[in-house]
């Protein structure tokens, strides 16, 4: 078994735009310390902020860790609710249920899911209407 | 092209105190929603939005860029301009529309965002 070198968790908070990208940063901060390659981190960073923004923007709050191994990083953001009814609709490009506060800050464009997916080498989503979402991803080192 | 060129080819005023303006600028892009400008997103950045919130200096930063320039006369909200200058953010303000910061950037010779 590996031993894990690093882990680490955030809360994050339900309509919070004033620190939002808070736990993103801090994740950030700290692989970019431990001298991860910065294109790996470039991809992490673009995951943990669209993952952290999403539990902001829809979720009713949650949690985004972080664990690193010598050889990978994950991220698991973790959430309360409502969930996600249709995640294949979630998931196309440009699909969003954003409300008027967020899309006017910019927010709400529906690339959140692909922008995670894209950038992640494995990407898991799973999600129960009243129960919460989980997004796993794994970036290889 | 450094960040104070790049004040004086637009015109634009750096607003934040005490950020590097000799920083080489590495490409330019520009756009509103902030997914778009992460999946952009560079080392080296200069970005033109009309964005004023705390969150464009969240993006800019975890993005590494160089600066935000703030396009059509929009000003910084205080909390965004604080947090900018906290984090070493240069951001730069202009009365020029997007699409006039970009036809001079690319004019002289500013690279596009590498996807
Ligand atoms: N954590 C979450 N909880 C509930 N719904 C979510 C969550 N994340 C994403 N969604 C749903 O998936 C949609 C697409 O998400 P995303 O691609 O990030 O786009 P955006 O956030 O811009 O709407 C959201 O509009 C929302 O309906
Ligand atoms: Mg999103």
């Amino acid at each position: 078994m590996q031993e894990y070198t690093l882990a680490d968790a955030y809360e994050v908070s339900a309509r919070d735009y004033a620190t939002a990208g808070d736990a993103s940063a801090a994740i950030k901060r700290k692989l970019k310390q431990l001298g991860v390659d910065s294109a790996v981190l470039r991809r992490i960073a673009v995951s943990s902020y669209e993952a952290e923004l999403n539990m902001i923007i829809h979720s009713l709050g949650g949690t985004l860790s972080m664990t690193m191994t010598p050889s990978e990083i994950r991220l698991l953001s973790a959430d309360i609710g409502p969930g996600i009814p249709d995640i294949e609709q979630a998931l196309q490009e440009g699909f969003s249920t954003a409300g008027e506060e967020a899309r006017n800050l910019g927010f709400g464009a529906g690339m959140g899911l692909p922008n995670m997916k894209r950038n992640a080498d494995e990407f898991n989503i799973q999600s129960e209407v009243g129960k919460g979402t989980q997004i796993r991803m794994l970036f290889h080192l | 092209m450094k960040i104070s060129e790049l004040a004086t080819l637009l015109d634009a005023t750096i607003v934040t105190k005490n950020s590097a303006s000799d920083t080489e600028i590495s490409c330019g892009y520009a756009c509103d929603l902030l997914s778009w400008v992460l999946a952009h997103g560079q080392k080296g950045m200069a970005w033109t939005t009309v964005q004023t919130h705390v969150n464009v200096v969240a993006v800019a930063v975890l993005m590494e860029m160089a600066c935000v320039i703030l396009a059509e006369g929009n000003h910084l909200e205080p909390a965004s301009l604080a947090k900018a200058e906290e984090e070493g953010l240069a951001v730069l303000e202009t009365e020029m529309t997007a699409y006039d910061i970009c036809g001079r950037m690319a004019a002289a010779g500013v690279a596009p965002s590498a996807r």
